[in-house]
Parts: C-alpha cells; sequence; structure tokens
C-alpha cells in the first residue's frame, strides 16, 4: 500500500493514548483533585477550573497522559485542583519546562497554565519562542490585568492609567495585547475567550487542545479582590452585544444586534474599520472581511487583534489564527529517530563502544 | 605506517614542551591539534593547553590577537601542559613578544621572518627587529620566511591567489615541525583529504605545503638533527586522545546508556561550554535530544521538564550561565529530580575571561541560591577524567533523584590527554527503575502513591513520570508535606522537609579520600579539587624527587565530602589547598572542620606551574622542618 500524504493537519492529541472503547465514560468527578481549592471567593479562575475539569473528559485521553504545568500567580495554582499529572514550576518559566517535556514525550498532552504577569513579564521570552518554535504546547493564559498575588500591582496588560498599588497616579506602562503578540511571535494558533462564556470557552478549548503545535489561548478573568469588574463592559447583557465581536470562520466579521449591525470593512489604505450594514452593502466604504482563521499570512489576523483597545470598545474573540506548521517536537525526534532507524535501531553496547572509541585510537600492548 | 627516515642526525629526548602561536587568523589552534594527534600516535603521553583570545578576530598583528596551543609530550606519564616551552614557533611579532617571558633561555625559538615588517614590528611596540637586534642572543632562533617560502612552493597552483597559498603556511610550520620531531604525517594527510576533500586545489595545496615544511627541515642546514621521544609506556589498552569537553559529552552518552534512560541536553551557547553541545548534538544516533534554548534559564527548564518525563536531564554552562539558572536548581531540589548542571568554569566576575580558566565558581554552586538548597557537587581533575566525572554525576543525579552539579573548567573542557577507552560492560551503572505502582495505602487501605515517601536508605522519593496510570500527582516549588507532596505552611513540616533534604543529599555515597604519600612519612598534605591535580601531581613528584616528603589528595566530591577528610585533615602539621580562586574550598574545609588549611591562590586565568607549586610546597616544607 502507497500512502499519499495529502497535508491533512494533524491532532495535537495523535500520538496521546486515548481511553480504550470500552472504558467507562470521564466525568469532571475523574479531573477533580482531592485539594481544596484556595482562590479568593468569586474568583474568575473558579470559572475556569470547572470548565476545564468538565471539558477534558470530551478529549477522551488516558488521564495519566495528561500534564499541567504552571508558573506563579494565582493561576498558576490550577495543577494542584486537577487529578492528572502536574508541576507547578517557578515565575515565567513553564513554557521551557514544558517544551523539555513536550519534545521528550510525545505520548503526552502538555498544557502551560500561565497568567499576564507571568507569561508576558517575567516569562515574555519563553512564551515567544515557545509560540515561534510551535512545541505542541496548549497554553492557557489567563489575564486579568493584574498582579494578584502580590496584591495588586499593575501588570503588563494594566491599562495606561489604572490606578494600583504600584502606581499610585495611574499606571504610565504601555500594554501588550497578549493576541497580537501572539500572532507576532508566529504562534499557529491563537484564541480568546471570556471565562464567563463556559460554551465559548469550551470550543476554543477543544480546538486548542487538537491543535498540532503551541497553542495560545487568552481567557479574560475577572480578579474580585485587586481589579473587580476590569471586563465587566464585556459582561455586562447590555453592552456586550455592541463590543464582543465574535470571530466564525467563513463569515462577515460584525458587532452589535441585529437592528445596528455593524460590519467589518477594509478600506482602499488597508485599514479596518466598522461600517453600518448599509454600507458594507454597496461596498463604498471598502471590501467585507471575511474572517479566515487559516491563511497562512498572520498580517489579517493580526490587522483583527488590533480593533482591540484598552476601552474594549470592539472586542474579538474566538480563534483568530489556526495554521498547520511543523512543531518543534516532531522535527526534533523525527531527527533522532531517523537517525537511530538509519542506524539500524537503538544503539547497543557495541555502538557504544564505537563511539567511546571515536575515530582516532592506538593500541599499547 | 612510520615515520619517514631521515639523514641528520637524531638526538633522543625524553619530554618536549611545544608552543604555537600565532595570530587568530593563522590556525595556530589547528596545528597544534594535528600535532597532537600525530604525538598521539606515535604512542608518547601528553597533555595540552591551548589558549586564545575571546574576540574571534582580534585588529591583525596584535597582542590581544594572539592565540596559542601547547603540548607536552614525552616518553612518561604526562601531568600538565607544560611550565617553559622548548619550542617556540612565532608566527608573527606579537606572537614573539606574547610569549617570550614564558620561553626560558637556550629553548629554540623558531620565527616567521616574513611577517617581521616594519609595520608590524610597531604595532606590538618594537622599534627594531628582535630578530635582528641581538636580544634573542640567550636562545636558538631559528629564522625562518614561512610566508614566502610557502607560497613559492605552491607556485604551480596557478588557480590559487596568494592570499590562499599564504594560509597554507600553518601547514608548512607543521610540516617543519613534524620532521623536527619525527612525527608521522599520515594521519594529518587524511585529515586534510576529509576537509578538503572538496576542494581538490585547496587539498592538494595544503598537503604540498605540509610536505614542504618536512622537506625544509631535512634539506636546509639551519636544523641540525631531529630529534625522538619514545612512547611512553602506558597500561595496555585501546587509546584516543580527548578534550575534557569531547570526554565529558560521551561520559554523559554512557551513563544514560547505562542508566536505560533517553539524554535530553537544554542549553544556550556559552564559552567554554559550547563545545559539550556541539558534540551531543551530532550524537542523535545514540538516541540524544538537544535543545538549544532561548536563554540559560530555558537550557535548564527544558532540561527539567525532560527529566520530569523521565529522561536524564542535562544543561551545560559556565558561571554566568549558573547565575541564571539558580531559581531553576532551588526548583529541582524542592521537586526532587534528576538533573544534571555542568559548569565548564570560567574566569569572572561577570563576562570575565571567557576563554581562560578560573575555580571560582565553587561557593556560587554550593550556596548561590535561595533558602537552604543542597546540592551534590563533583569535580573532573583531569581531560579524560570528565568522563568518569560525567558518569558520577548522572549516578547520583538518578539514584537520589537530585540535580547535580558536574564542575570542569576552560582548562580542562579544552586542554587533551590520552584517555585509556573502558570496555562497555566496565562501566559503572545500571538500569534506573521508574515508580510502577501505588507504594502506600490511605486510612481505607485502598493502594495510593505518596510522591514524598522516601527510599529508607537513599532518601530518594520516586522517580514517577506521566504516562504511569495510577501515580497521578503534583509536585511544584512551594514546600510539600512530608509523605504526600501537598501543599504545607506547616512550620514542623518545613524544618523536617529542610532536614530531609540535607540528609539526603548528606547522604550520598562517596569513597574515602586517598591520600598519596609513598613514604608515609609527610608532614604536609597538599589537598586540591578540579583542574589542579596534574599540577599539583607534577608539583609533588618534583619535591619528592629532592628526597622529601610530601602527601597529596584530591577531592572528586565537593558535596558531601568524604567521610574521612576531618581525619586526614588533622593527621598533618600542615595542608596547603592551591586553588585558581582566593580560598574557596579552604573556607568550605575551615567551616566545616576547623582546620587551619592555608590557600594558594592564583586568578592569572591559567592553571598553575609546576614551578610555583613545587616552591609552595618547598617552603611550607621549610616551615615544619
Amino acid at each position: 500500500m502507497t500512502t499519499t500524504d495529502l497535508g491533512m493537519p494533524v491532532s495535537g492529541l495523535q500520538h496521546v493514548p486515548h481511553l480504550p472503547d470500552d472504558a467507562g465514560k470521564q466525568t469532571k468527578r475523574d479531573f477533580t483533585s482531592d485539594q481544596e481549592v484556595r482562590w479568593c471567593p468569586g474568583c474568575g479562575d473558579y470559572v475556569i477550573l470547572a470548565a476545564v475539569q468538565s471539558f477534558l473528559p470530551e478529549l477522551g485521553l488516558q488521564r495519566e497522559n495528561i500534564v499541567f504545568v504552571s508558573g506563579i500567580g494565582c493561576s498558576s495554582r490550577f495543577p494542584y485542583y486537577l487529578d492528572t499529572y502536574g508541576m507547578h514550576s517557578i515565575h515565567g518559566r513553564a513554557p521551557a519546562i514544558a517544551t523539555g517535556l513536550a519534545t521528550s514525550r510525545p505520548d503526552l498532552s502538555v498544557w502551560v497554565v500561565t497568567g499576564d504577569g507571568d507569561a508576558l513579564s517575567i516569562g515574555g521570552n519563553h512564551l515567544i519562542h515557545a509560540l515561534r518554535r510551535n512545541v505542541n504546547l496548549t497554553i492557557l493564559l489567563f489575564n486579568n490585568q493584574i498582579y494578584g498575588l502580590t496584591k495588586g500591582q499593575y501588570s503588563p496588560t494594566s491599562r495606561v492609567g489604572q490606578v494600583t498599588k504600584s502606581s499610585p497616579l495611574g499606571s504610565v506602562d504601555a500594554p501588550f495585547n497578549p493576541v497580537s503578540l501572539a500572532l507576532g511571535a508566529e504562534a499557529t494558533f491563537v484564541a480568546r475567550a471570556m471565562e464567563s462564556d463556559r460554551d465559548e470557552l469550551k470550543a476554543v478549548l477543544k480546538a486548542a487542545a487538537e491543535h498540532r503545535g503551541t497553542a495560545l489561548v487568552e481567557i479574560y478573568q475577572n480578579c474580585p479582590i485587586f481589579n473587580d469588574g476590569a471586563f465587566e463592559v464585556l459582561k455586562d447583557r447590555s453592552q456586550q452585544e455592541a463590543r464582543i465581536v465574535r470571530l466564525r470562520a467563513g463569515e462577515a466579521i460584525t458587532v452589535g444586534a441585529e437592528d445596528d449591525r455593524k460590519v467589518l470593512v477594509r478600506q482602499g489604505s488597508g485599514v479596518m474599520k466598522f461600517v453600518s450594514e448599509a454600507e458594507a452593502e454597496t461596498g463604498e466604504k471598502g471590501a467585507v472581511v471575511v474572517h479566515d482563521p487559516a491563511l497562512d499570512d498572520p498580517s489579517q489576523a493580526f490587522q483583527i487583534s488590533r480593533l482591540d483597545s484598552p476601552e474594549m470598545t470592539h472586542v474579538p474573540m474566538g480563534v483568530f489564527r489556526q495554521v498547520s506548521r511543523p512543531t518543534y517536537d516532531d522535527l526534533v525526534r523525527a531527527q533522532v529517530s531517523g537517525a537511530v532507524d538509519a542506524a539500524g535501531g537503538p544503539a547497543g553496547d557495541e555502538d557504544l563502544a564505537e563511539l567511546l572509541r571515536g575515530r582516532d585510537t592506538w593500541t599499547v600492548g | 605506517m612510520g615515520p619517514p627516515l631521515t639523514s641528520k642526525a637524531v638526538q633522543t629526548l625524553d619530554r618536549v614542551v611545544i608552543r604555537f602561536a600565532g595570530d587568530s587568523g593563522d590556525g595556530m589552534q589547528l596545528t597544534g591539534d594535528r600535532f597532537t594527534s600525530e604525538t598521539a600516535a606515535m604512542g608518547n603521553d601528553l597533555s595540552t593547553l591551548p589558549n586564545f583570545p575571546a574576540e574571534i578576530r582580534a585588529p591583525q598583528g596584535t597582542l590581544p590577537g594572539v592565540s596559542s596551543f601547547q603540548l607536552h609530550f614525552a616518553d612518561h606519564d604526562v601531568l600538565t601542559p607544560g611550565d617553559a616551552p622548548d619550542v617556540l614557533v612565532a608566527m608573527n611579532p606579537a606572537a614573539l613578544k606574547a610569549n617570550l617571558a614564558d620561553v626560558p633561555r637556550g629553548a629554540t625559538i623558531i620565527a616567521n621572518t616574513d611577517e617581521f615588517t616594519k609595520r608590524n614590528l610597531a604595532k606590538v611596540g618594537y622599534t627594531e627587529s628582535p630578530l635582528e637586534d641581538g636580544s634573542l642572543e640567550s636562545w636558538h632562533v631559528h629564522p625562518v620566511a614561512l610566508t614566502s617560502i610557502t607560497v613559492e612552493a605552491l607556485a604551480e597552483f596557478t588557480g590559487l591567489t596568494r592570499k590562499e597559498k599564504e594560509r597554507a603556511k600553518n601547514m608548512f610550520a607543521l610540516g617543519l615541525l613534524s620532521w623536527m620531531y619525527t612525527r608521522p604525517t599520515s594521519g594529518t594527510e587524511a585529515f586534510l583529504q576529509k576537509k578538503f576533500g572538496g576542494r581538490p586545489e585547496i587539498l592538494a595545496a595544503n598537503l604540498a605545503a605540509l610536505t614542504a615544511g618536512w622537506n625544509y627541515g631535512e634539506t636546509t642546514e639551519d636544523f641540525a638533527s631531529t630529534y625522538v621521544v619514545q612512547p611512553a609506556p602506558m597500561p595496555p589498552g585501546t587509546y584516543r586522545n580527548v578534550t575534557g569537553n569531547t570526554a565529558l559529552s560521551l561520559g554523559l552518552v554512557a551513563a544514560a546508556h547505562r542508566a536505560g534512560r533517553p539524554l535530553v541536553l537544554g542549553s544556550y551557547p556559552i564559552t567554554p561550554a559550547s563545545d559539550i553541545l556541539h558534540a551531543l548534538s551530532s550524537m542523535k544516533r545514540h538516541g540524544v535530544t538537544t535543545i538549544q534554548a532561548e536563554d540559560e534559564i530555558a537550557g535548564i527548564g527544558i532540561a527539567l521538564g525532560a527529566s520530569y518525563g523521565g529522561a536524564v536531564g542535562v544543561t551545560t554552562t559556565s558561571g554566568p550561565g549558573i547565575a541564571l539558572k539558580s531559581e531553576t536548581i532551588g526548583l529541582a531540589v524542592s521537586l526532587e529530580l534528576p538533573l544534571v548542571v555542568v559548569d565548564i568554569q570560567r574566569g569572572g566576575p561577570s563576562t570575565g575571561l571567557p576563554t581562560k580558566t578560573e575555580q571560582a565558581d565553587l561557593l556560587q554552586v554550593m550556596f548561590g541560591r535561595n533558602g537552604e538548597s543542597p546540592v551534590p557537587v563533583i569535580a573532573a581533575q583531569t581531560p579524560a577524567d570528565c568522563f568518569d566525572a560525567a558518569m558520577e554525576a548522572v549516578r547520583i543525579a538518578t539514584e537520589y533523584r537530585t540535580p547535580v552539579v558536574l564542575l570542569s573548567d576552560g582548562y580542562l573542557a579544552n586542554g587533551s590527554e590520552p584517555w585509556s577507552v573502558p570496555g562497555v560492560e566496565d562501566l559503572p551503572g545500571g538500569p534506573v527503575e521508574l515508580a510502577s505502582a501505588p507504594n502506600a495505602t490511605d486510612e481505607k487501605g485502598e493502594p495510593v502513591f505518596r510522591p514524598y515517601l522516601r527510599d529508607p536508605d537513599t532518601l530518594a522519593r520516586p522517580w514517577a513520570v506521566p504516562g504511569t496510570a495510577g501515580l497521578e500527582h503534583r509536585i511544584g516549588g512551594i514546600e510539600k508535606a512530608d509523605v504526600t507532596g501537598d501543599i504545607s505552611y506547616d512550620p514542623d513540616n518545613h524544618d523536617r522537609m529542610v532536614r530531609l533534604r540535607a540528609g539526603k543529599v548528606a547522604g550520598v555515597t562517596v569513597p574515602d579520600l586517598e591520600v598519596d604519600d609513598p613514604s608515609g612519612d609527610a608532614r604536609v598534605l597538599v589537598l586540591g579539587w578540579g583542574s589542579t591535580y596534574g599540577p599539583i601531581a607534577a608539583a609533588t613528584r618534583v619535591v619528592r624527587n629532592t628526597g622529601a616528603a610530601v602527601a597529596r589528595a584530591h577531592l572528586r566530591h565537593l558535596n558531601p565530602f568524604p567521610a574521612n577528610l576531618g581525619e586526614v585533615l588533622r593527621r598533618y602539621d600542615r595542608v596547603v589547598v592551591p586553588e585558581m580562586n582566593t580560598g574557596q574550598l579552604a573556607l568550605l574545609l575551615r567551616g566545616t572542620y576547623l582546620v587551619d588549611v592555608r590557600t594558594h591562590s592564583s586568578v592569572r586565568g591559567l592553571p598553575f606551574t609546576t614551578v610555583e607549586l613545587a616552591d609552595v610546597i618547598s617552603s611550607t616544607l621549610e616551615e615544619v622542618r
């Protein structure tokens, strides 16, 4: 039989053992550890934890082949509460540790849980390099726009002017847009979801887990203690529709209720702008932008990510980019297994002896 | 193929030290490497010391641009690269000026006269050529127009530019020296075939230059005789020449092979450690994975992640990299996972002297972390010993589930010596077992896994890797409850965990320190660690040859120390500790054993000389007489 490479996307979970067909169905309970959850009452992390615990059974994976690696911060306590393998590491370094694990163990579904400070400040370097390499990881970035664990300093996603304990006159630090950053680093999967929108969150998580390569999911998460209401305008039903831009592959990008819907067009200059449905129909203000996360060129996704602003006038949610590109860990393993296969199989004692002797030996006695 | 016959007189020598010195672009390291290879093939014992600037190409012809390679070879066992050259090959005035102070009067200097131009002389502050002003009267100077003779010898290579021809002058020098010391050139010819196989004209030119150098020695009257150094009596075996970094790489691969675990290196390039990354990345056939990380911190994070997954995780670096990795070493102490951290020490602080050697990271690796964070520390002693040291590091890491620091330095890393290649069946170590089943029962009698339930003998916790059903657990840098590994802020638990981690490291099995004291009468002990092994052994030999008694011992394990170390120290009237730092081991010894050890310190970026240490020993002997 010959096999033809059809270039089909390969699942991120391809080499991870799935449950046998006759196995009982997993439930949220199977993924709940015996540890008492210690976030503050009302923390958005509870909602995300519940969503992840109830979503994981959908993957149908053997629980022991799932690993959560986190850094430091409130969100990084996450692994303790999941009955999978888990490592609560050090500040900012989870993507590096996960890279070592994922590269050496293709049979694992490796997740990174991080926050805006952990991922974008102290760990910014590791994040961009994981994205650039496209290691088979799923990164959940909980963005609450504040340092919570250290009790309320501004973070690299805090908006300019935000008053915090360390910025009593307002922050003068320009914030990162995590989605723009990830796209700039040529991430192959970038999405954003709201902690409170459970269905949307689960859909995004599933797509992210099944993506082969680094998947970055930014999750807006409320910190009720130090930055309460940061995303209130997006949660408030009366404003939600006018602000949240739901990205749907193959569809025009729109915002607003039916009676006041705006449509995203690209003007002649290349700039994107929301115009009324009527204006969009005539095409006089520009061509309607159809969302295509599979575009090889990340420019359009990047432009869409820039619709966002600190005022949250228009906030795109959903999958910005989802493309297939060889993953770092697959390529690394292919080089090793290629060398091993070419030499006729795993190195035995005689192969090691040959290596130790090298090419230039002499004998005494 | 043996060396060709010569028509000239042949003298026999017992040892020779040659130093090749030239501009960074002159190919001196390659020349030295090739001469070393030829010498190894002759069966001499040898030791080498490359010495090069951190700049890849400093301005041509200047003192900072001088690169050198020293080789000591003998008909007996060689312990150091030699204090002073018997022969200096100086490819330009800068090389002469930078090295002359090390060359004893009466020694031989071969100088490339073509480079002794007015301009080049002025660059290094000579107003007159030292080859002509009589200032080198006390040396045997052979002025050789190396460049122009090489170019002339390559006249028929019309496809090559003059520059390309000039570049072959290092092969001319190698040919000349090979003739002088009756070294076989067949190995070099084979090497050139391989290196320039794709460029036939360059290959032919280099071969022609090599032969021209040989013939020059044979035909000119300037060189009256050739020299023979008989092979050294060495124990039977198969030998190869290895640098410390090569031996260390091989040791890591061999140890992982014996352990039955894959080797994963996470590393960021840094001098003088990068050669290990290079070597291991070409060993994929042995299942070795190398990941060149975005920074030092990621390098060790990758290694730790791989260890968590069941591999032998290794990271390689130098002192500045250790500083960056410290937090992750602390995490590994807390996680109690195997990890090998290799520190090829160089001159510091900060960037310091990247290409020069030093032993000043000992206290950094011992204590440079927050909290009580003990790690086993071992040190390699000679280039070939880097192999054994690497195997020992992997043994401790995997058996005790702990990060281990392996200290080498720039001198060992780049220096080389013959290595008796061990048989695989004779290598230490064996399969390392991973946890596969629950290790306890809960209150209901159900089997459970307790990630911090320890082996009563080693205090090591189980190595339970993801993918193992029934052993799902969480670990982290927050203090954990004894046995269960759950988060715990309990004061007594923290106190207990600190002591458990310390006890585990203190309990690492370490052989007793062996003291070399042939007469048994010594009242002075010279104690060293790391790369001072060769100079100390050579110096004690010199002193003993005068009839004096002196004891010598060398520490492989710096944490924990051998159990008999305190007793050994107290046995002597004086203990001298030569270190290429300002007294770091001495501080540990004084603090641990309340013994008044004496430091002999040098931080010049170079290894100790035998003469220097012999003087130190002799004057100490005077004191206790």
